[in-house]
């Protein structure tokens, strides 16, 4: 008889993929419900993608970073851009679209490069805050840049609107704070699963190879792992753009769902980092399937809680803060485990008697 | 002469951002944590002082005592319930995100409590403005007082820190928090001494900024809490000549940069000299080195 | 010719000297020991050897490659492979993954075929498996190979560590204090097994320890080390009974 050998990673990779097919089931009902609700079905996807890409450096590499989603800004516009753009020579949206999210995630890696490269020997908190200034710096310029087409091509500009010079039947794509506009609507539900089952393919195996290992183990221990040869920079460099580069296609993934979408701190600045990273925290650092429920959940959560109309962000902050200390502190840590084992002990006659069954019964399957 | 007027406001919101400064390293040196709710009892100062001042109507001076006791109460509260339980958690992230939750929750209160409209503050400053070089440069009564503040604070804080027990407790606890415990000291007390001045500070720092920049709402405190935290760091986080030194130079840049290259840039240079002066010397201007011992 | 040669190794640390004409000598095969009473620079050596601290001055031969002022990676990557006083594992990863690591550079395939999981992949891995198995047997960790390193008992994770070190396949291998923290019995057995090493993998060590039973049990040269500079060097039972040697442990 031929046998599966499905080892014991794999088998927690498969729950993962079957969690996220079942929380879209649960998430594509959700939507049928309202309008509002359906409205969410995109945005959550890309909230998912982003936590996932982001715990590839928080839980995965171990830096902290607050800038996030300033490479989910660059792939939302450079993703729009070129989608804007290029409708006069790619007719096929699918094409087109496919296109674009690879752009938008090859400039956000990019940039997640150049940033990595100078900033990933900072520690600690430092990295925390010059990645927040990198986020800052990359929301604000772009509220900065004018980017349109005419027939001779594409302009540009960092003042204004008429001094890119278009001609007549120029098209105008980026229009300073006011944002990107125009950007043909290829998102939709279906296709945002399929991104997320991509990027919790790609973190989950990298995880799981030559290059994770190595990743974790500057995480646990950098002397250590330099002292077994292995390249720092290059391992740190190497999480944090793919990271950006996942957040890129996010970003891309999120402006094909809005015909416009400025750059403001709610959506692009620290504020934005911050919830991503609440979503990782609170998911468990490091897990991934953490990161996939936590993010459902919390950006679904203050949408659930409109019934309490005014006072839903304020119940959100409250159960936040509860959860964290839940979680996370010592005392409570202690509590729950000793509820665990009063809990075992009062179980325990159940499951014996649960085991000695299921034990006879191989017994005579034996036989 | 231009350029004067520039430095003098440069100076001006640079010291409002070091009084900010001097609370996020105070409580960064002892609790090792960022405290990203800082900004938000900024905010809260100024809505107290606002209700004494606009909607009781009584003195300004009462306004700022009263915004100090209770943004003194709140920091000490804010400690014991949401960020003492967590010191001793595993990961440091913890209390970070409690802290983010601490900060939606002043937001949301005050968001409640005096609506999303900016309310115009009532500045608390009575003094005129001194006009100098025929007119060309003019010195407001709230720069004068932000400055003069400043200096009050910054030499009360040295001297409290070096003179008296419980300021030699703070560098004790800071410096570690054991060897700090088996000496007899109390962490705890310490700790939270330290975010009652922090906040303090911060209610401080929330009227001067208000009376500058006549305007007040929900959102008030975020951008100043996260440019002081810049600036903390910027100087080297943890030192408290490092906090003052880095507000003032993160003001002088900010309002120099905003009137002379552009104002849309101006937080963009101020967060790329942050991040050029963290790449060449990563631990701030003022910052110790530690290295890790193999 | 010795396999590693030191002259005149030397490191300040903001004036203070604390490695100072520091020479050794060790050849292929050999079990060497660096003994010394604490603080008197034995660590700072071994960080100065592996590529830690970039010595002031000297020079550090391996095989007769010069490798002074190499970066710690070069370094192992020429051959030199360490463990730590305080060990240092990857303590959130299992015990066969802390060994994978460790052969990171041995066996090679590319970011892609990792994340699509192509032959590359699944070859590679396969051998790195079970190249890290066989160091476990050796060490008598292959039962808890799914254990993360941070559950293993304290000994055990000390082998698990010298596991690691060996994985890089180094010519020279250095012990940081690898008896500390051990009971007399666990000492005896782990005598057993670095000899074991030596024979097994043609190994050549160097070993910092403060057991003397061990020290004059295993090693069969010693250097003697004293406020960062030599007191005395040779055959270890002749270093022993010198009257120097006695005086800096025993004091006056």
């Amino acid at each position: 008889m031929k046998k599966i050998n499905i080892s014991k990673q794999g088998k927690s990779n498969l729950i993962t993929y079957g969690i996220i097919l079942l929380l879209s089931f649960l998430l594509f009902f959700i939507g049928q419900s309202s309008y509002q609700l359906k409205g969410l079905l995109v945005p959550v996807c890309t909230q998912i993608m982003l936590a996932v890409s982001l715990n590839l450096t928080v839980g995965i590499l171990g830096e902290l970073s607050l800038g996030h989603a300033g490479f989910m800004c660059i792939g939302t516009f450079v993703g729009a851009s070129f989608s804007i753009y290029m409708e006069q020579f790619i007719p096929i949206a699918g094409v087109r679209f496919f296109l674009a999210l690879f752009i938008g995630a090859l400039s956000a890696g990019i940039m997640g490069f150049l940033i990595g490269l100078p900033v990933l020997r900072l520690k600690g908190d430092y990295l925390a805050i010059v990645t927040l200034a990198f986020g800052e710096i990359i929301k604000n310029i772009v509220n900065m840049i004018y980017l349109g087409y005419d027939s001779k091509g594409l302009h540009f500009s960092m003042t204004d609107t008429a001094s890119m010079g278009l001609a007549e039947d120029g098209v105008v794509i980026i229009k300073g704070p006011q944002g990107v506009m125009g950007t043909p609507a290829d998102s939709n539900f279906g296709i945002g699963v399929i991104l997320v089952l991509i990027t919790v393919f790609i973190v989950l195996n990298l995880i799981h190879s030559r290059d994770g290992r190595a990743i974790m183990a500057i995480r646990d221990n950098e002397i250590a792992a330099e002292s077994v040869g292995i390249n720092i920079t290059k391992y740190k460099l190497m999480a944090f753009t793919i990271s950006a580069a996942l957040a890129g296609m996010a970003g891309s993934f999120y402006a094909h769902n809005y015909n416009n979408i400025k750059a403001s701190t709610n959506n692009f600045g620290y504020n934005m980092s911050i919830m991503i990273l609440v979503f990782v925290v609170l998911g468990g650092i490091g897990s991934i399937r953490g990161s996939v429920i936590a993010a459902t959940i919390l950006y679904m959560l203050p949408e659930m809680l409109r019934f309490m109309s005014q006072y839903r962000m304020l119940v959100y902050a409250i159960v936040l803060i509860i959860m964290m200390l839940f979680t996370w502190s010592p005392k409570a840590q202690e509590w729950k485990s000793v509820q665990m084992e009063k809990l075992k002990v009062r179980l325990k006659p159940v499951i014996d008697k649960f085991r000695k069954k299921s034990s006879d019964k191989l017994t005579k399957e034996g036989e | 002469m231009r350029f004067i007027y520039y430095l003098i406001s440069g100076i001006s919101l640079g010291s409002v951002y070091a009084i900010i400064a001097l609370g996020y390293t105070m409580v960064y040196g002892i609790a090792k944590m960022l405290n990203f709710a800082h900004g938000d009892v900024i905010m809260v100062g100024g809505f107290a002082a606002f209700t004494v001042i606009s909607t009781l109507g009584l003195p300004p001076a009462l306004g700022v005592l009263v915004a100090i006791i209770v943004c003194t109460v709140l920091g000490i509260t804010i400690e014991k319930i949401a960020y003492r339980p967590l010191r001793d958690a595993s990961s440091s992230l913890a209390v970070l995100i409690t802290a983010i939750g601490v900060s939606y929750l002043l937001q949301n209160l005050a968001l409640l409590i005096f609506g999303s409209s900016t309310k115009s503050f009532e500045s608390v400053v009575s003094i005129s403005a001194i006009k100098l070089a025929d007119g060309q440069i003019n010195i407001t009564g709230e720069t004068i007082v932000t400055i003069i503040t400043c200096i009050i604070v910054m030499m009360m804080l040295t001297l409290f820190i070096n003179k008296t027990k419980a300021g030699q407790a703070m560098l004790a606890v800071s410096e570690d928090k054991g060897a700090a415990k088996l000496m007899g000291i109390n962490v705890n007390g310490t700790i939270a001494l330290t975010f009652a001045i922090g906040s303090a500070l911060a209610a401080i720092a929330g009227v001067l900024l208000c009376s500058a920049y006549p305007t007040l709402s929900p959102t008030t405190g975020s951008m100043p809490g996260i440019k002081a935290f810049v600036a903390a760091v910027f100087g080297g986080i943890g030192s408290i000549p490092g906090a003052l030194l880095g507000g003032l130079l993160l003001g002088i840049i900010e309002t120099l940069g905003r009137a002379y290259i552009s104002s849309q840039l101006s937080d963009v240079i101020v967060f790329g000299v942050l991040i050029v002066v963290l790449v060449v010397k990563p631990t701030g201007i003022l910052g110790k080195k530690i290295q890790e011992k193999v | 010719m010795a396999l590693l040669e030191v002259q005149n190794l030397g490191i300040s640390f903001g004036g203070l000297r604390a490695v100072d004409d520091f020479n050794l000598q060790i050849n292929k095969g050999q079990l060497y020991g660096l003994i010394g009473p604490n603080g008197a620079g034995k660590t700072t050596v071994f960080n100065l050897l592996t590529g830690v601290y970039k010595p002031n001055e000297g020079i550090i031969k391996l095989d007769g490659i010069d490798i002074t002022g190499h970066s710690n990676i070069e370094i192992n990557k020429a051959g030199i492979a360490r463990t730590f006083q305080n060990i240092r594992l990857f303590k959130d990863q299992t015990v066969l993954d802390n060994v994978k690591i460790g052969l990171h550079n041995k066996y090679h395939y590319n970011t892609l075929e990792g994340i699509f999981r192509l032959p590359g992949y699944r070859k590679a891995e396969k051998q790195m498996d079970e190249r890290a198995m066989e160091l476990l047997k050796v060490f008598e960790l292959d039962g808890e190979s799914h254990y993360l390193a941070s559950n293993l008992p304290y000994g055990k994770q000390r082998k698990l560590e010298i596991a690691r070190a060996l994985a890089t396949e180094p010519k020279l291998l250095l012990l940081d204090e690898p008896a500390a923290g051990m009971n007399p019995n666990e000492t005896k057995e782990l005598m057993d097994t670095i000899r074991f090493i030596r024979e097994k993998f043609d190994m050549t060590i160097l070993l910092i320890e403060h057991d003397m039973k061990l020290v004059s049990g295993i090693c069969e040269e010693l250097t003697v080390l004293n406020f960062g500079s030599v007191l005395c060097q040779g055959e270890t039972s002749k270093v022993l009974q010198n009257p120097e040697v006695i005086k800096a442990y025993l004091g006056e």
